[in-house]
Order: C-alpha cells, then structure tokens, then sequence
C-alpha cells in the first residue's frame, strides 16, 4: 500500500511539471499583462518599462521559466537602463516555496488565493453535501421501485438535467425564488455576492445567498449522482445475503437503509473522491453567475487581466488536487473494500 | 468434394457470400429496428429534426445581418410581438441570433466531435496495438490532458487565441475566426476518455485468433488495423461521438458565456448571453431562449446516444 502511494506520487512528479511548462508556454503567447496601463495616462512610458523590466518580462523566455521554478535572487538585471545589469531579482522560485506576486492584485499569489480559497470551500462543499444526499436518496427511492412510473419519472429529469447547460438552472432558480417572489412581495433570495455590499456579515447572511448557488450545482450533479446509486442498489439488493438477513426477519427498511446501503455505496467513494477536485475548478461559471467571490471567479478575473503567477498556481493547485484524489479514491476503495489489494 | 463439379463449387460459393451478405444486412437491420424500437430514440430524433428545421428554414426569413444588426435605442427590450425573445444589451434581435448561432453551434458541435473522435481513435488504436514505448507515452500525453478539467484547460487555451480574432469566410459566410479555434480546440481536449475506451478494446482484441491468422498469412499493421479492427470498435466510438456533439455544444455555450468562446458579432447559443453573466435578475430572457435551445438539442442528441448504446450492443443482438 505504502509502495503503492509512493509509486503513484513519484509518477505524477513529471505529470505535474509537464502540466506546469505547458500552461507557461501558452500564458507567454496570451500576450502583456501590462497592455492595461498603456490606457493609464498616470503611467508614464519609463514606469512601463521599469515594471517590465523588474518583475523579469524582459528577459529570454527560457529564463523567465528558470526563474519561476529557481528564482531570480542571483540573476542580475539593468534596472536604471544604464546598460549594466548590477541589481539583482527577489523571487525564489516555486521549488523554494515562493509562488510569486500577482500583478494585478501587487500582493503574494498565496495570499490572493488564501482569500478566495475559502469562498470555494463553501460552496463547493455545501453543494457536494446536498448532492450526496438528494442524490443517495433518489437513488434508492428509485431503486427499489424499478420500472415504475416514478422510476421512469426520476430517469427522465435525470436526462433533462444532465443535458442542462447549468445557467438555464441558475436561471430558472431565480426566476421562481427571486423574482416571482419578489413581485409577490413575498421574502425572496438574493442572486449575487456572498454579502450585501456594505450588508451584515452574519452567518445568516451567508446561508440565504448560499441557496441558489447550492441549488443550481446541486440540480445539476444530482442526477449523476441518482443514476449511479439506482444502478449501485439495484445489484445489491438481489445479493444472498439480503435474502438471508430477510429471512432473518429483520425489518425492510433496517435491510435497506443498513445492509443493502452499505455495500451499495462502495463505488460512490470513488465517485466524490474523483469529483472532489472539481469543486475547486467546476464553479467556474456559477461562481460568475451568482458573482460569488471564489476561486472560479478569481481563474476567469484573472484570465481576463492576464496574471500569469496566479493562473500558473491556480492549475497546478486544480491538477495537484486531481493527481492527489485519485490516489486517495484508490485508498479509500481498498479501505472500504478489503477484497481489493495493490501490488 | 472431389466428384463437386467447379460450376457446384461456385454456386455454394455464390449462397455463401449471399448469405453472409444477408447477415451483415440483418446485423444492420436488428440494430434499426432496435433503434426504432427506442421510445426515447425516437423522441431524441424527431426533436432534433425540429431544431435542424427551425435553424435552416428561420434563416430562409432573416438574413444573418438582421441578426447582427445593433440598434441601440431598442436595447434589452423583454420579449414582445416586435422581439419575440426579446433583444440583448446593444439591441440585436434575439430570435434571429438564436436561428443563426444554432446554425454555429451545432457546427461546432459535429466538427470538433470530427476531430475529437480522429485523435481519440488514433491514439487509443496506435498505443493498443504497438505497445510498448508508445503505448508508454500516448499515455502520459493522456494523462496529462486528464489532468487538467477540460474547461479550465479550454479557457487558458482559449485567451490566447482570441485575443487576435478577426473574421474568415466560411463557405460564403462571414465569421469570426473564433468559430475555427474553438472547434478545434474543443476537438483537442475531448478525445481522452474515448481513446482509453479504444486502447481497452484493441488490447483485447488483437490477442484473438483472427488478428494473429491475419498477421499470420502476412498482412500488413495498417490493413489489419482498417480491416479487422476499426470494424470490430465501431459501436463505441458510434455512441462516444453522438454523446460528445452534445457535450461539445455545452462545453461551446460555457465558454462563450465566460466570454472566451466565439466573439460576436457571429451568434451562438452560448454567446447570446454575453455581457449579462452577472445580471441574470435583470434581463432574465436573453438567457432564457438559447438555454432552451441548448438544452433541447443536447437532450435529444443524449435521447439518440442512449438508442444507439442498447442498438448497436453486440451482446443484445441474437
């Protein structure tokens, strides 16, 4: 097992540095990051050049690569355009644990990320959490009735909304509880931001904004989720040793909820382990949607203002996150399955 | 057989090409008949026709440039017997622009599930059946594309390119260079899971007897990988490319919403929604006609890959 896990990390070493070049590849070709201050007419052309020039945009590019990972704190470079490079860079590098200031926000991109980070968790979790449930419940449900109407009924909104580009949810989420509401002068939710501007910032706050985002992501992987159980249950519930507990005269519903359940839910393990890493990265759009300050939003800003230090940290943290729980979803399968052993 | 005159010989031969004829016409048949069969197939297939209709007939009655025209005096109009979907942000009409952008997104959708389905074949068929250091490699290529969520690594991707759009003619139709890069693009990033499916299949396959005769009697790889292989992996790489057209237009219509996708003027489903994705309580109806679109078509196409998964399932068919 231990051989295992060590085998799998030292395999996604070169995985994640493949990943790392080839994102800096493309953000070089993006284009400036600074092209916003040529608009700015406080910024005068030497200032330009000056920040061009110290935060390392004008050197070779295979040298802007060797500085992110080694730093630049022995490299010399011309700041004062003397035509003598005596001033030397401050950045240790990624492998020395620095990972770099963004240019838009002038802070550390750990920091920038440390602020938006939690947004994510929120809402990522409080959906996976309304997903797991609706969806186990569904499943279930639909299991133990299969081929009837209700079954169909779950399967087809099943297909309906995993054919759902997941704005339509958003949309219609607001229409019904927020607008219609609100025309009714009845109390209705909220659509963006995670606080009122200048508003209270209590936790009842938050979890009234939280509903639609959680909502619209939760309606969307539910249905995966369903489909997965109901198949899962299905060949559970036919096993012998349901037969025997039967027999047993033990209750239908401890048979269920208890017997049948425990086993069925083996794969899903797998399943929210694998999904896991793409709650950092799958709110993209409802992140944008909702205007909800998280890591999703942050990616989007940041591409549309090109901060290269914050996109490279942001994908390499979303494919460490999926290297990482797939091993741990490997883990977690011989955990709760001790047929199954690594060799 | 010796007393087997030469005119008997070539009539049995003759009832047997006809018979197997016969059969591989019947496979075809039970297949379409399975289909037909399909209530949801058959649901998905009348849907789509609809769709394919509203797109191609709607364009005989507006022109495209009705769809592009701005006119900013009758901006963010809610839907009205002028405006049947309403109009967007700079007062283009958005019944016109969902008939042309689904004339794009469909496109898009078919030709980078052309693109997508060639690489993951390819790749899959390449590293099954030579093994070894390739095998090696095309997965580490794969794995570094599975290693980054699709969108994340479209909409990198997607910044570069569209910094510099400009407009080409496609087929005497004036259209943003986006359209191109993100077909391609999208086709770039999806053939993964298809070309695992693909690899799986041809690793067990090549060990069957029938790939060793021909190897055997000295037929070359390529003829063995067109002859006797594609044949035999049709069925999945049938369904993996009905289901991908349907992913790849939402995958469009996501990328287009976050405003890395195709750049107006030239309308798509995904882009119609462009500069109102923070203001879905205000003009709630530009979102309203291409979400319906995208989510009629995505779901007849899935209603059409699911007919497919159960008709063409070699183990169904007696």
């Amino acid at each position: 097992m231990t051989q295992y896990v060590v085998r799998r990390c030292l395999q996604a070493i070169p995985l994640l540095f493949l990943v790392n070049v080839f994102i800096f590849i493309l953000l070089k070709f993006a284009g400036d990051p600074f092209a916003y201050l040529a608009l700015d007419p406080t910024a005068s052309p030497e200032d330009r050049a000056y920040l061009r020039r110290s935060l390392g945009l004008d050197d070779p590019v295979y040298m802007q690569f060797i500085h992110w990972y080694f730093g630049d704190d022995w490299y010399m470079r011309d700041l004062d355009f003397d035509g003598d490079a005596e001033t030397p860079g401050d950045r240790k590098g990624i492998l020395r644990g620095d990972f770099g200031q963004s240019i838009r926000y002038a802070r550390p991109v750990v920091d920038v990320i440390g602020d938006y980070l939690p947004n994510t968790l929120i809402l990522g979790s409080s959906a996976l959490l309304v997903t797991v449930i609706a969806g186990v419940s569904i499943g279930v449900f639909a299991a133990l009735r299969p081929y009837t109407w209700i079954d169909n009924i779950v399967t087809t909104l099943s297909f309906l909304t995993f054919s759902m580009p997941i704005f339509l949810i958003a949309l219609l989420g607001v229409l019904f509880f927020s607008l219609t509401l609100k025309d009714l002068g009845l109390p209705y939710l909220p659509t963006g931001g995670m606080y009122e501007t200048r508003g209270d910032r209590s936790l009842d706050e938050l979890l009234i904004r939280l509903i639609l985002p959680t909502m619209s992501i939760a309606a969307i992987s539910t249905a995966r989720y369903a489909r997965f159980m109901r198949g899962s249950m299905l060949e559970v519930i036919n096993a012998d040793y349901i037969r025997t507990a039967r027999a047993k005269g033990i209750k239908e519903r401890r048979i269920t909820w208890l017997h049948a359940l425990k086993n069925a839910s083996i794969p899903l393990v797998t399943l929210i382990s694998l999904d896991i890493p793409f709650i950092l990265s799958g709110a993209v759009v409802t992140e944008t949607i909702f205007s909800w300050p998280g890591m999703g939003w942050l990616f989007i800003n940041s591409l549309q203002t090109l901060d290269p230090p914050i996109l490279l940290i942001f994908t390499l943290m979303v494919a460490v996150g999926v290297v990482v729980f797939q091993v741990v979803a490997d883990i977690l399968y011989a955990w709760v399955d001790p047929r199954i052993r690594f060799d | 057989m010796s007393d087997m005159t030469l005119n008997q010989q070539k009539s049995k031969i003759a009832t047997l090409e006809a018979e197997s004829q016969l059969k591989s016409r019947s496979l075809l048949a039970i297949a379409t008949r399975r289909f037909l069969r399909h209530r949801m197939a058959v649901t998905g297939t009348i849907m789509l026709t609809l769709i394919a209709l509203y797109v191609t007939v709607g364009a005989l009655f507006y022109t495209e440039a009705q769809g592009n025209d701005t006119n900013i005096l009758f901006k963010t109009e809610p839907p009205s017997s002028e405006f049947w979907f309403g109009s967007d942000l700079v007062g283009r009409d958005i019944f016109i622009r969902t008939i042309y952008g689904g004339q794009i997104s469909i496109a898009i959708g078919v030709v980078s599930v052309f693109i997508s389905i060639s690489v993951g074949t390819l790749v899959g068929i390449v590293s099954g059946y030579f093994g070894g250091i390739v095998d090696a490699l095309l997965g580490r290529i794969t794995e570094m594309f599975l290693s980054i969520p699709p969108l994340i690594l479209l909409l990198v991707l997607s910044s570069v390119i569209i910094k510099n759009a400009t407009t080409v003619n496609i087929l005497g139709r004036e259209v943003s260079s986006t359209v191109v890069f993100i077909v391609v693009l999208i086709g770039l990033t999806s053939w993964m899971q298809l070309s695992r499916i693909v690899r799986g299949q041809v690793l067990s396959l090549k060990e069957q007897e029938y790939i060793m005769a021909a190897r055997a009697i000295g037929a070359k790889d390529i003829g063995i990988i067109f002859r006797h292989l594609l044949p035999n992996i049709i069925a999945p790489i049938i369904v993996a490319a009905t289901l991908g057209i349907g992913t790849a237009i939402i995958t469009e219509a996501y990328l287009s919403f976050l405003g890395f996708g195709v750049q107006p003027p030239t309308a798509t489903w995904g882009n119609i929604l462009t500069g109102a994705q923070d203001r879905i309580d205000s003009v709630w109806w530009m979102w309203m006609a291409p979400g319906f679109f995208i989510v009629c078509t995505v779901l007849a196409i899935n209603f059409i890959g699911d007919g497919l998964r159960d008709a063409l399932d070699p183990r169904s068919i007696q």
